[in-house]
């Protein structure tokens, strides 16, 4: 019998200065029937709240997530340390679920 | 009054029940299909072209899935190419406002139809695997030449770009080539696989004893897979339907009964699932009759298990009954003999031991000839 692991987190799949995008195939889209916004993507509808449609609508395939977690700090007036850990962790679950892309400065990536 | 009661949804006991709303539909255009795997998802009786839904009813039943609440669609069959009005078909669920995931062998689409579809706004692709190399899927998938023809069809969605699942069917026969499955998904830049360990119903039924896979293969199976997903994190996720004849709890099936899914069968029937006209009694609505809305809500079928009311022991008191909805109706059927039977592959049911006894036996068999699928002769 082994002894269960300590629980480890695993670490994040994007940093600052990674650009972040929805790839084919993955498009925002309003749920009209239960007035809720969603992320659709192959074989899966993800009900968003607020906060993760204000941070998938900033995805431009242009700007980096340095740059989207200032932009989101200073327009709801918070601080930006926890904003950039709200989307890293946020951009992480989703990059793990291939429902978000990432792509380097040099625009390298998948 | 009495037309109030009527209205009052209720499962197959009487007790009132409330339908939410779909998230997703099964179409399945169409029952034909150039390959004969042996554990085809389609009912043992099949459709003929004859019976099928045209295209403009497709677009009605996109249309009216959509107002329910419908988001994503799986365009499916059979094969759906075998349909030439598949781009069409495809066109109407776009219209409709849904997200089209297109389920196919990649046999019969030449590239010029995939470029159409393209232009008819398939949002993502799965193609089904049978095996690795042609010796193996072509002899599983019954059609000389399938390997061969995945191979061209999985570059051509690699070209346009589409989003790629592919879905591996695992059973006895290529469950140790399992880690190259996994491999090939990657190598084809697919973002998705989903392994699923065939579902024993209808014609997967019929072949169990070539099928089953051992206790061995499911534990290295569920090894390969854990290794997998550590190993391709962000890169590719690996969905996996384990073989439930070993697991300790059922699967939770559809999400629960008339829950958040829907099929609707070549010919307009619409089913709780793909399976349930195997449970002999349930009498299915169909589209050309009654819309799609009205069946959802008030029809017997799927407000037959809607709730928990309708169990009975050990899921009556049983802390799961929210979490697996007491596993598989049609299972139950199959293999209690009674649809409303908790699921035997439970460790639960009093009928647990006997299934696992046989699932051991026939993983055993030396047995390893199929029975395909096929139409019966003048179909």
């Amino acid at each position: 019998m082994t002894a269960q692991p300590a629980r480890i987190v695993p670490p994040p799949l994007i940093g600052p200065d990674d650009i972040p995008y929805l790839p084919r195939g993955v498009r925002l889209a309003c749920d009209r029937v239960r007035g809720i916004r969603v992320l659709q993507a192959p074989e899966r509808a993800m009900q968003l709240d607020a906060i993760g449609d204000a941070i998938l609508g900033e995805l431009d395939g242009a700007r980096s997530m340095g740059t989207i977690v200032a932009t989101l700090a200073d327009r709801y007036n918070a601080p930006p340390d926890q904003i950039a850990g709200d989307v890293r962790d946020f951009l992480t679950g989703l990059i793990e679920r291939r429902m978000v892309f990432v792509r380097g400065q040099n625009g390298d990536g998948p | 009054m009495k037309d109030q009661l009527q209205q009052q949804p209720r499962d197959l006991d009487g007790s009132p029940v409330t339908p939410g709303l779909p998230m997703a539909m099964l179409a399945e255009i169409t029952h034909r299909c150039p390959l004969a795997c042996p554990y085809c998802s389609n009912p043992v009786e099949l459709t003929r072209a004859a019976q099928e839904l045209t295209a403009d009813d497709w677009g009605r039943v996109f249309r009216q899935a959509a107002d329910l609440g419908v988001l994503q669609v799986h365009i499916s069959g059979g094969e759906p190419g075998a349909r030439r009005d598949l781009a069409q078909i495809v066109g109407h669920a776009r219209d409709a406002g849904l997200y089209v995931n297109l389920i196919t062998s990649g046999i019969g689409i030449t590239r010029d139809r995939l470029e159409d579809l393209d232009r008819a706004g398939v949002d993502h692709v799965q193609l089904s695997l049978q095996g690795i190399r042609p010796d193996m899927a072509d002899r599983i998938s019954g059609h000389p030449g399938s390997w061969d023809k995945k191979m061209g069809f999985a570059s051509w969605v690699r070209d346009i770009g589409f989003p790629l699942t592919i879905n591996a069917v695992v059973h006895r026969q290529n469950l140790e080539r399992l880690p190259d499955m996994i491999a090939l998904a990657e190598n084809l830049g697919a973002r998705r696989i989903e392994v699923a360990t065939v579902q024993f119903h209808g014609w997967a039924d019929l072949n169990r004893r070539a099928l089953m896979p051992t206790r061995e293969q499911a534990a290295a199976a569920r090894q390969v897979v854990n290794d997998a997903r550590i190993r391709l994190r962000g890169r590719m996720v690996i969905d996996y339907v384990p073989a439930d004849h070993h697991a300790v709890y059922p699967k939770a099936c559809m999400g629960g009964w008339g829950s958040t899914g829907l099929n609707v069968a070549p010919d307009g029937t619409v089913l709780p699932c793909h399976a349930a006209q195997s449970i002999p009694w349930m009498r299915f609505e169909n589209v050309r009759d009654r819309p799609l809305g009205e069946i959802w809500r008030l029809s017997d079928s799927f407000n037959a298990f809607r709730g928990t009311a309708w169990m009975a022991e050990p899921c009556r008191s049983c802390d799961r009954k929210t979490l697996d909805f007491g596993g598989c109706r049609c299972q139950a059927m199959a293999l209690a003999g009674d649809a409303r039977a908790t699921d035997p592959v439970c460790s639960l049911s009093p009928l647990h031991a006997q299934v696992l006894a046989r699932a051991e036996t026939d993983a055993q068999a030396d047995a390893a000839e199929f029975i395909y699928r096929r139409m019966k002769k003048g179909e």
